[in-house]
């Protein structure tokens, strides 16, 4: 029982949507949470409106609802649920926020329901810039000094305090005009000129630069009692100035001697004694390199992406710990699971180096500015374990899955010293390798130190690996011996790795490797540095000398995770994969997860039987296959990063469950799922394969115009362009190819249709169809940027028995077990298939929990061999149930600088929300409130800019929708087109600079077809993405959203999951 | 050089020597903290032993001449996975190969620490030899076998007493192996201290008319100890005494109480330890080898280790008279407990 028995029934809140800045981690975070209050027998109420999460799961809480995260659909839950008390600290910013709402708007007193973990009071005192610093000052801990000057006198007095540099930055300008850094007192002047005349109020905010300094990380607890501990701590590699999110993360930290550790750590517990923490906080700390001087420069007053990592990095499971801490526990109450004999009370000692890489979207967003600052960019990252910093370095680097081993990245070769230099001081994505090629030339290491802010450690660092590198160009196998190659696997570099730069083949040094039995050997994450023998199940693979796994003799599988999260692979694999974990285990099968993403559920330790963090490479995988000898691998759940290894575990002969090597084949080889269709009597639009740009050009007339071309094995539609004549034809393949693109190029007839998606799962004999999909924005949007309603609302009957028939036929003659996933595109009764996808999609926990068939649950079953007779299941159709649900997408776009904010046929989502109602509009209608594109005012502005549609399209929507209850805008070609249709009262926006003038709730900008180049749409949709107006460019969007926007607000109902 | 680390029970390992290339005996223990290898060489508690870092990396700050807790190193030999090459802190002065070579001691790396500690935490802890030589089991077991440990405090006290002032408050410190940080600690808090060596009598400290006597921590097994414990019991009931480490086990036997080896000691900088009156719980900086088994009669356990429940601070109930087991002035670990120094220094008279 918890200590504090008042506590029967808890709310908790979660993060909503996916975006940059907050994402997976706090479905771990909030799975967890709700886990430890459930193992105390309470009840767990849960709002979140994100259902790709394991969290909204059946089995995670007493009582789920997937509504929006907004006080009105709180309170109702409140009304509904009366629960005594709310937790908040485990749904990031959002849940936090919504805590500070909820207590100002007095809802909370009115239902009386008590706060469990830190007080209101004490999140406020965190998140409160200006509370915050006095709180710091009251308790004398250092802040990076900051004032507001309104006079170059004021400015130069603040100055004499602190010193130089100082940041100028100018209130109220965009982007930081007019500001500046100053080294000394004339520049000070100069730039406070310019920066006092820049900003419309006169105001500049002067701040103490800190550059240079080392970010160092504190995760610290503490419980009601006032019991404080550091769990772990954490060092950037990258200087302060980027951030942590999109930096390289090294726990625990390594350039600090024990003083300096140990000041920062009595700070860190000194702050949240101050604040009144009862939990988990997270506090950043800057310090100077030369000096003990440190700032403080914010906290998280609760879990975060940091614990998270900081939890697989130390095997210290920070959330659970805070959930029971909420709940009245001292640290010194809760056991520690991993070593069965300590108590939660400690601080854990690590015996291993823990490198975290940030996942970049680069090769998503090509046109983005690369260079990383103060605004996070990853959509995810990979966590590696290691004996040794090269090592952890090594194996994160092959965990983003980039096609890259080393440190060597070709393309820079032929770069100049200054180039590469100039990349060295703008860290983008790919700084790690040009500070590699520099020392690869030589450059001195002290200047490049000096350059970038980065320790001479983590420089030295780099420098052995390239110094290894180098030395490998020059080996053959003959030069090889035994004591060498040890010595390069122990400092982590793949066969991989090791072969490109000998330039001999990868099986070469996989056969001397076994010839001197130079083999991983694995040990275990403990917590307590080896002190006490551990009931551990998390390893990481070493060459050191003692292996410690104990292989038992059940019968195993081994489940394949997802790796990083990014865009087009995101948090549902992670769902997909813990749920075959489970179903695995009741089927009373020993299982081991192999996956390297600190932020997710499934490297949770308690999930699987074992945990291996690790690489999800052929080698790395291979090296754990050999080491358990499994009875197969499961492959289905964990995207893309799973299938990919299919052909290398097929060459060697492993048992993969479900699937082949062929069945992926069909699937993914152009020519012979055209064979293969065509054998069953399936159509699907003509397409032919390019191998260059010639070819395309010269099979154009075959297919016709408009085509869709993509490069072939790719992640949500990468590269994916529709051309509706020769000159973007020719654009489009020249980007394609220009890329150094070895493989081939689809090109397709593009079908202008509906969409229509299937999920089913075929046991061999028979499909069991768990839900049809329709996608809302016509084909040309990518599916996973378009609304999706389930089930399918305007598709005929006939249609509807001819996709199940056609499902079945695909999935039967495939031979597929498992799950399988199918889109089409419906052209009146016409079906044809786009594409098949042989494993889990995007869709499958959205559909498993709003038809409540256990897909990934039946799936594993079939894949091991069951029958739906021996599950005791119909196969068939599932009939639809009464609600409707709607698949909404949620854009992070507005975190870069050039990314075009169209929807298009690639994706650019980063995570999705629920609308759950029972009829469409109210479905529709709680979507957009979840994506914050409904805000219930009255008259809200609309801007329309129409570039493709057509006065019909148009007339018909006027025919059923009155435009006149909006506030009208246009752009003069719309506003004409508008006038002709008799609505008088429009607003025209002459030019884009007028934009930031007019305030507007929505944003319409339909693309025109066959020009690339508009450049007032294009600053339109810029202009809505900067100032975070919702930004529609697909006209059914808008339909939709009038659908929602009619909708009698009063009528709206929660439902429970 | 190729070196090799041999156990008592005949286990090798094997690795590269680096400091001073040669061999040296001493008992092998592990040492789980991140950070501090400085602190912990220089540690005169360490005396006799060969220490084991479980961390990987170390010598990463190298080595600065501020952070000593003596005058040199005090470890027989250092045992690391992969030491250093090149520092990097705005303090490192020297790199950890070079100061332990001009100090004539042997470190090796390449070791699998975690084995070796999995080893040390089954079989306990056991002598070993660090060696570039090629000894055979039994040329290694002759060599530990004439280890004896029992005289350390004598080898690593101060030659002659010394005082330092930083105010009025008389502190009688008998250094058994003390610390330089504890000094510190009792300096910084305004005490006039005069360190003794561990030889020196009862009546040579109480002529110095101590407010407090002060019982260092140092190296070695208390119950070899028995003249020091005498003039302990000589000066119990006359002043006020507290302790730390070695001091407070030599405190409880000199009220009567015993001590025992534990399997495999506490050493380390994570260590949670319950304060018995207030239910709180504060992370220390251990370092023994040896526990107090038994408590005197009239002493309280006014501290306990959370992870074994040994006895980590007692209190005796009638006589001013409180020690720990623990390191409150941290150096290396944590700082949760400076504050035990304002509560030694409230014993005095």
């Amino acid at each position: 029982m918890p200590l504090n028995e008042t506590i029967k029934k808890v709310m908790v809140i979660g993060s909503g949507p996916i975006v940059i800045g907050q994402a997976a981690e706090f479905d771990y975070s909030g799975t967890q949470a709700c886990q430890a209050l459930k193992e105390e027998n309470i009840e767990v109420v849960l709002i979140n409106s994100n259902p790709a999460t394991i969290m909204t799961d059946q089995s995670v809480a007493d009582r789920i609802y997937i509504e929006p995260i907004t006080a009105e659909f709180i309170e109702m839950i409140l009304k509904e649920e009366k629960p005594d008390s709310i937790l908040v600290g485990m749904g990031g910013q959002t849940a936090l926020n919504m805590a500070i709402e909820l207590k100002e708007k007095g809802i909370l007193d009115k239902y009386g329901v008590n706060v469990l973990g830190t007080p209101i009071e004490g999140i406020i005192k965190g998140e409160d810039r200006e509370q915050f610093k006095m709180v710091m000052n009251a308790i004398g801990e250092p802040v990076v000094e900051s004032t507001i000057v309104k006079s170059i006198g004021e400015g130069l007095e603040f100055a004499k305090i602190t010193g130089y540099p100082l940041i100028i930055r100018p209130a109220y300008t965009l982007g930081g005009t007019g500001g500046g850094i100053a080294d000394d007192e004339s520049m000070l002047i100069d730039i406070l000129e310019s920066g006092l005349e820049a900003s419309p109020v006169s105001q500049v905010l002067l701040e103490r630069s800190i550059k240079g300094w080392k970010e160092v990380e504190y995760e610290v607890m503490r419980d009601s009692r006032g019991n404080k501990i550091s769990v772990c701590n954490m060092e950037n590699l990258d200087p302060v100035g980027i951030h942590t999110g999109d930096s390289i993360v090294v726990a625990p930290s390594q350039t600090l001697s024990d003083k300096e550790y140990q000041l920062l750590r009595q700070s860190a517990l000194n702050i949240i004694e101050a604040i009144g923490i009862e939990g988990g906080c997270n506090v950043q700390f800057a310090l100077n390199p030369l000096s003990f001087e440190y700032a403080v420069i914010e906290i998280n007053p609760r879990v975060s992406r940091s614990s998270a990592l900081a939890s697989k990095a130390t095997g210290y499971p920070i959330a659970k710990v805070a959930a029971k801490i909420a709940l009245g526990y001292g640290l010194d109450e809760i056991r520690n699971d991993v070593t069965g004999v300590t108590m939660a009370c400690f601080e854990p000692s690590l015996d291993y180096v823990v490198v975290k890489l940030p996942r970049l979207p680069f090769d998503k967003f090509t046109t983005a500015s690369k260079v990383l600052g103060t605004k996070m960019m990853a959509t995810g990252e990979t966590m590696s374990i290691g004996a040794n910093f090269e090592s952890a370095l090594l194996k994160g680097i092959r965990s983003l899955e980039l096609k890259i081993h080393t440190l060597k990245m070709e393309k820079f070769e032929s770069v100049t010293v200054e180039d590469l230099k100039e990349s060295a001081k703008n860290a983008d994505d790919e700084r790690l390798f040009v500070l590699a090629e520099l020392l690869r030339r030589d450059y001195r290491i002290d200047k490049l130190v000096e350059l970038t802010g980065v320790d001479r450690w983590f420089m030295d660092k780099i420098h052995v690996i390239v110094k290894m590198e180098r030395a490998l160009e020059t080996l053959t196998l003959q030069d090889l011996d035994e004591n060498l190659l040890r010595a390069y696997k122990k400092k982590g570099f793949s066969d991989e790795g090791i072969s490109s730069l000998m330039k001999v083949d990868t099986s070469e040094i996989k056969r001397m490797r076994k010839i001197w039995s130079i083999i991983p050997s694995f040990q275990m994450v403990d917590t307590c540095g080896g002190e006490f023998d551990a009931v551990s199940t998390y390893f990481y693979s070493t060459y050191e000398r003692y292996d410690e796994v104990e292989v038992s003799d059940r019968p195993k599988v081994i489940v394949i995770g997802s790796g990083p999260i990014r865009i087009g692979q995101g948090i549902e694999f992670d769902y997909a994969s813990v749920h075959t974990v489970k179903t695995l285990k009741k089927m009373g099968y020993e299982t081991i997860m192999i996956n390297n993403n600190p932020e997710t559920v499934s490297t949770d330790f308690n999930i699987s039987d074992k945990l291996y963090f690790e690489p999800l490479t052929e080698e790395d995988v291979m090296n754990i296959i050999e080491k358990e000898k499994p009875i197969g691998v499961m492959l289905q759940f964990g995207g893309q990063t799973a299938i990919k290894l299919s052909a290398h575990l097929s060459k060697h002969d492993i048992h993969i469950f479900g699937i082949t090597e062929e069945i992926i084949n069909r699937t993914e080889n152009r020519d012979e799922f055209d064979v293969f269709l065509e054998s069953i009597g399936v159509s699907r639009p003509k397409g032919v394969i390019l191998g260059n740009k010639q070819e395309g050009l010269d099979s154009i007339d075959s297919i016709g115009f408009p085509v869709i071309v993509r490069p072939s094995f790719v992640l949500g539609g990468q590269g994916m362009k529709i051309c509706y004549n020769r000159e973007m034809l020719i654009q489009a393949l020249d980007a394609i190819f220009i890329r150094d693109y070895s493989g081939f190029v689809w090109m397709d007839q593009f079908l202008d249709g509906q969409e229509v998606e299937v999920d089913a799962i075929s046991d061999g004999e028979s499909v069991l169809i768990p839900g049809i999909m329709e996608h809302l924005e016509r084909t040309g949007v990518h599916s996973g940027d378009s609304i999706t309603v389930y089930p399918a609302q305007t598709i005929s009957k006939t249609a509807i028995e001819k996709v199940v028939e056609t499902t079945n036929k695909i999935a039967i003659k495939l031979g597929i077990k498992g799950v399988i996933n199918i889109q089409y595109v419906l052209r009146g009764e016409e079906l044809d298939v786009i594409e098949v996808n042989p494993r889990a999609s995007r869709t499958v926990p959205y559909i498993s929990k709003v038809s409540g068939v256990p897909i990934v649950e039946y799936a594993t079953r079939a894949a091991m061999g069951e029958s739906f007779g021996s599950m005791g299941i119909q196969a068939g159709l599932v009939p639809f149930g009464s609600r409707i649900a709607v698949k909404m997408p949620v854009f992070s776009t507005q975190k870069f600088t050039g990314v075009d904010g169209a929807v298009g046929p690639e994706m650019k989502s980063t995570g999705e929300v629920l609308g759950i109602g029972s009829t469409l509009e109210e479905a529709l209608y709680k979507g957009f409130i979840s994506v914050n594109a409904l805000k219930g005012n009255v008259k809200p502005n609309i801007l329309m800019s129409l570039s493709d549609v057509t006065k019909a399209v148009l007339h018909e929507l006027l025919s059923s929708n009155s435009l006149e209850q909006f506030n009208l805008f246009a752009t003069p070609g719309t506003a004409g087109l508008l006038y002709e249709l008799g609505i008088l009262a429009v607003n025209v926006i002459e030019k884009c600079e007028d934009l930031s003038q007019t305030h507007f709730d929505i944003v319409i900008n339909t693309v025109t077809i066959g020009s690339n180049i508009e450049r007032y749409g294009y600053s339109i949709r810029e202009n809505a993405l900067k100032r975070n107006i919702p930004l529609f460019t697909s006209f059914e969007t808008f339909k939709a959203w009038l659908k929602a926007y009619s909708f009698d607000s009063e009528q709206k109902k929660i439902y429970v999951l | 050089m190729k070196a090799e680390l041999i156990l008592e029970n005949g286990m090798r390992f094997d690795g590269e020597a680096f400091g001073y290339l040669d061999a040296q005996v001493g008992e092998v223990v592990f040492n789980t903290g991140m950070t501090g290898y400085q602190e912990i060489l220089s540690d005169p508690s360490y005396y006799g032993q060969i220490v084991v870092m479980t961390f990987p990396l170390i010598g990463n700050y190298g080595i600065n001449f501020d952070d000593f807790e003596s005058y040199s190193p005090k470890v027989s030999g250092f045992v690391v996975r992969e030491k250093c090459h090149e520092s990097s802190n705005f303090r490192a002065e020297m790199e950890l190969d070079h100061y332990l070579r001009q100090h004539k001691i042997i470190g090796i790396e390449g070791v699998d620490t975690r084995a070796l500690t999995r080893v040390i935490r089954k079989n306990g802890t056991m002598k070993g030899i660090i060696t570039t030589l090629k000894l055979t089991n039994e040329e290694a077991l002759d060599r530990m076998n004439n280890l004896d440990l029992s005289d350390s405090v004598y080898k690593v006290t101060t030659k002659a007493a010394y005082e330092l002032s930083g105010g009025s408050k008389r502190i009688a410190v008998m250094d058994y192996g003390v610390k330089r940080s504890i000094l510190n600690q009792f300096v910084e808090r305004g005490s006039y201290i005069k360190v003794f060596p561990a030889d020196a009598s009862a009546e040579e400290v109480m002529a110095f008319k101590p407010e407090l006597v002060f019982l260092s921590n140092g190296p070695g097994n208390p119950s070899d100890l028995t003249e020091i414990v005498d003039e302990i019991k000589k000066m119990i009931g006359e002043v006020p005494i507290t302790g730390i480490c070695l001091g407070h086990q030599l405190l409880a036997i000199a009220l009567g109480g015993r001590t025992e080896r534990l399997k495999f000691g506490h050493r380390g900088c994570n260590h949670p330890v319950k304060t018995i009156h207030s239910g709180t719980v504060t992370i220390t900086s251990q370092n023994h080898g040896y526990h107090i088994s038994e408590l005197p009669e009239n002493v309280e356990a006014t501290h306990i280790s959370m992870n074994d429940g040994t006895v980590e601070g007692m209190r005796h109930t009638l006589l001013p008279i409180f020690s720990v087991q623990f390191h409150p002035e941290a150096s290396p670990g944590p700082w949760d407990n400076h504050h035990l120094f304002d509560h030694f220094l409230a014993y005095a008279n």
